[in-house]
């Protein structure tokens, strides 16, 4: 039978400060660890929700995002009439051409950043239902009018309602303000393509065409149609939830591997940290330890219970440093977007991957911490353990 | 009376670096059913080291050791754990109480490595601390406790489990002469009232006098 748990337990009590201090160690860890799977998921979760499932986005082959990508006027026109995209009722197809370019503002916190100008066709509603208008109207067709994002309003001077943007030589009215679920859109201004277009001289060239498709099924069929079209050959189509995933991608494998690098050797610390306390807590019960082995309990019992401690400091340590940084998901920060080179708002995001994870990163530091001082313990001999006393 | 420990040309030898370090030599010995044994000698005689051969927490170097017809100097170390937690029951000279474990739970402890229901062990539990005349500082910690009632703990844990063979190493040395009178006259109960046969190490002729047979170990020979 094993050693009561309680023998345990209440030798947390008795050495709180040094377990503490362990506890604390692996928290601060593990709160690092799950702050950085949380902001690489926070920044896929937010660009993965700007796309739709039923969008298709058109955009030049081997082009990396939408800014390095051409769509001529004469493809767009192709495009606009080729079968399985969704009509609005009066026949029109659901299509929004878009010029995409970089323009640089003052930040409200000091400096200037890039932010992503996008401008949109008559149907974006209908393409993008997601996107309300919080605040103030939308833009007008044939007017240098934007809308702003939310977190561009928050985040940026002059993205209030009525104050203007300078960029390109011309000067831009905001009208409104947009929410769009908290994706990336939200790190955008919008206006209309065509007079944006106009402002950036790029005649009828947008960067990408976006449509909706009749029904999200057809998307084999669209494809199909579109790559036999000799005339669309330097084009390639995607789902648009997938091309902002793969946008995403790069990002979050950056942000994963330098996070999970650092948190490696910070973790170090916190495991050399449990093995003090685990081999302080051996020395100090050297004698109990020899006294429960005469009694009749086993080496493996001695070794079981040493390692069951370490890894209950680590698992109280996951939970702590679990809680801390479950309290990030109320910020959103933002960092510059790789693939589009401008600023994007996210949320740090937990999910069960994360939490599983964390729990396993502390699980490894509780069993490399405990190990060695757990088996000191076990290998003790019976008599040289009794006579420390 | 039959003996419950038989002892047959048994040496005990420790290495210390290149040193061979000879504790006892060839010693033999027969130690009754019942015997209330003291065993007496100067430090270093090697008196804790034939008690602890005795109760299995060490391994001679040679010769045979039965305890209750096992040769326990033939067990591996499992087999031994598991006859020790059957058959001694330890009384040490600092008691070893495990501090964060109450009375009760002390006396619990060789318990736990038997079947008995959790409503069995209280029983014995409360029936060996009331032999003690402890029941009343059953939930008591061992710091709650005088040296002389932790000793009285440390006893009833010896004893919960009905061992073969109770030793003790110094149980007095670290008490004061009213506890130590109290600590000898219970192990006097429990062996003529209970039967039980004590091997006790000792290096007080007044304790030794509690026994029934008194030997003398003078550097690792018996005298």
């Amino acid at each position: 039978m094993k050693i009561p748990i309680k023998y345990s337990l209440r030798n947390f009590k008795k050495r709180k400060l040094t377990t503490g201090i362990t506890v604390v160690g692996i928290a601060l860890v593990v709160f690092v660890f799950a702050a950085v799977l949380m902001m690489a998921y926070g920044i896929q979760k937010t660009l993965i929700s700007t796309g739709a499932d039923d969008n298709v986005i058109v955009l030049r082959k081997a082009a990396q995002n939408e800014i390095s990508s051409v769509v001529t006027g004469d493809q767009q026109n192709i495009i606009s009439v080729l079968p399985y995209i969704a009509k609005t009722a009066d026949g029109k197809p659901i299509i929004s051409n878009e010029p995409v370019v970089v323009i640089n503002l003052p930040k409200k916190s000091g400096g200037m950043s890039n932010i992503t100008a996008r401008g949109v066709s008559d149907q974006v509603k209908k393409l993008r239902p997601n996107v309300k208008l919080v605040d103030g109207r939308m833009f007008n067709f044939g007017s240098k009018e934007l809308i702003v994002g939310r977190s561009i309003h928050e985040r940026f001077d002059g993205a209030d309602i009525g104050e203007e943007i300078r960029f390109a030589g011309d000067e831009w009215t905001v009208v409104g303000i947009f929410e769009a679920g908290g994706s990336g859109f939200e790190s955008e201004i919008w206006g209309d393509a065509l007079q944006l277009l106009s402002t950036f001289n790029r005649g009828s060239t947008v960067s990408a065409v976006t449509l909706k498709l009749d029904n999200p099924e057809n998307f084999e069929k669209f494809k199909s149609t579109f790559l036999t079209d000799r005339r669309l050959q330097q084009l390639e189509v995607k789902i648009e939830k997938l091309h902002f995933e793969e946008q995403s991608e790069m990002m979050a494998t950056f942000i994963r591997i330098l996070g999970i690098f650092v948190t490696i050797i910070f973790s170090l610390g916190a495991t050399i940290g449990a093995m003090i306390t685990m081999y302080a807590a051996v020395a100090n019960r050297t004698v109990e330890i020899g006294t429960l082995r005469a009694l009749g309990f086993r080496r493996t019992s001695v070794l079981v219970t040493f390692l069951s401690e370490s890894l209950l400091i680590s698992i109280i340590g996951a939970v702590i440093g679990l809680l801390l940084a479950s309290s990030l998901q109320f910020f959103s920060i933002s960092t510059l977007n790789f693939a589009s080179f401008s600023e994007l708002e996210f949320k740090f995001a937990l999910s069960p991957e994360i939490i599983i994870s964390s729990f396993i990163f502390a699980t490894v530091m509780g069993l490399l911490g405990g190990f060695l001082p757990s088996v000191r313990a076990a290998r003790l001999k019976i008599v040289d353990a009794l006579r420390s006393s | 009376m039959a003996s419950i420990i038989s002892i047959q040309n048994l040496s005990k030898s420790y290495q210390r670096d290149s040193f061979e370090i000879p504790v006892l030599n060839n010693l033999s010995l027969e130690i009754e059913e019942g015997e209330f044994l003291a065993l007496m000698g100067p430090s270093g005689s090697g008196k804790t080291t034939l008690l602890n051969l005795i109760a299995g927490i060490d391994k001679p170097s040679s010769g045979k050791l039965t305890v209750a017809g096992t040769d326990i100097a033939k067990l591996n170390e499992s087999a031994l754990a598991k006859w020790r937690s059957n058959n001694v029951g330890f009384i040490f000279q600092f008691y070893n109480l495990i501090p964060v474990l109450t009375a009760f739970e002390n006396v619990e402890l060789p318990l736990l490595l038997t079947n008995l229901s959790k409503a069995e062990r209280k029983k014995r539990v409360e029936l060996v601390l009331s032999v003690v005349g402890l029941t009343d500082r059953m939930y008591h910690y061992p710091k709650q406790l005088s040296g002389g009632q932790e000793q009285r703990v440390a006893i009833a844990r010896a004893i919960v489990t009905d061992p073969t063979i109770l030793v003790a190493d110094e149980p007095t040395g670290d008490l004061d002469k009213n506890s130590a009178n109290e600590v000898l006259t219970l192990l006097d109960r429990l062996n003529k009232e209970f039967k039980k046969t004590i091997v006790m190490v000792t290096h007080d002729p007044a304790s030794a006098a509690k026994a029934s047979v008194k030997r003398h170990l003078d550097k690792g020979d018996l005298v």
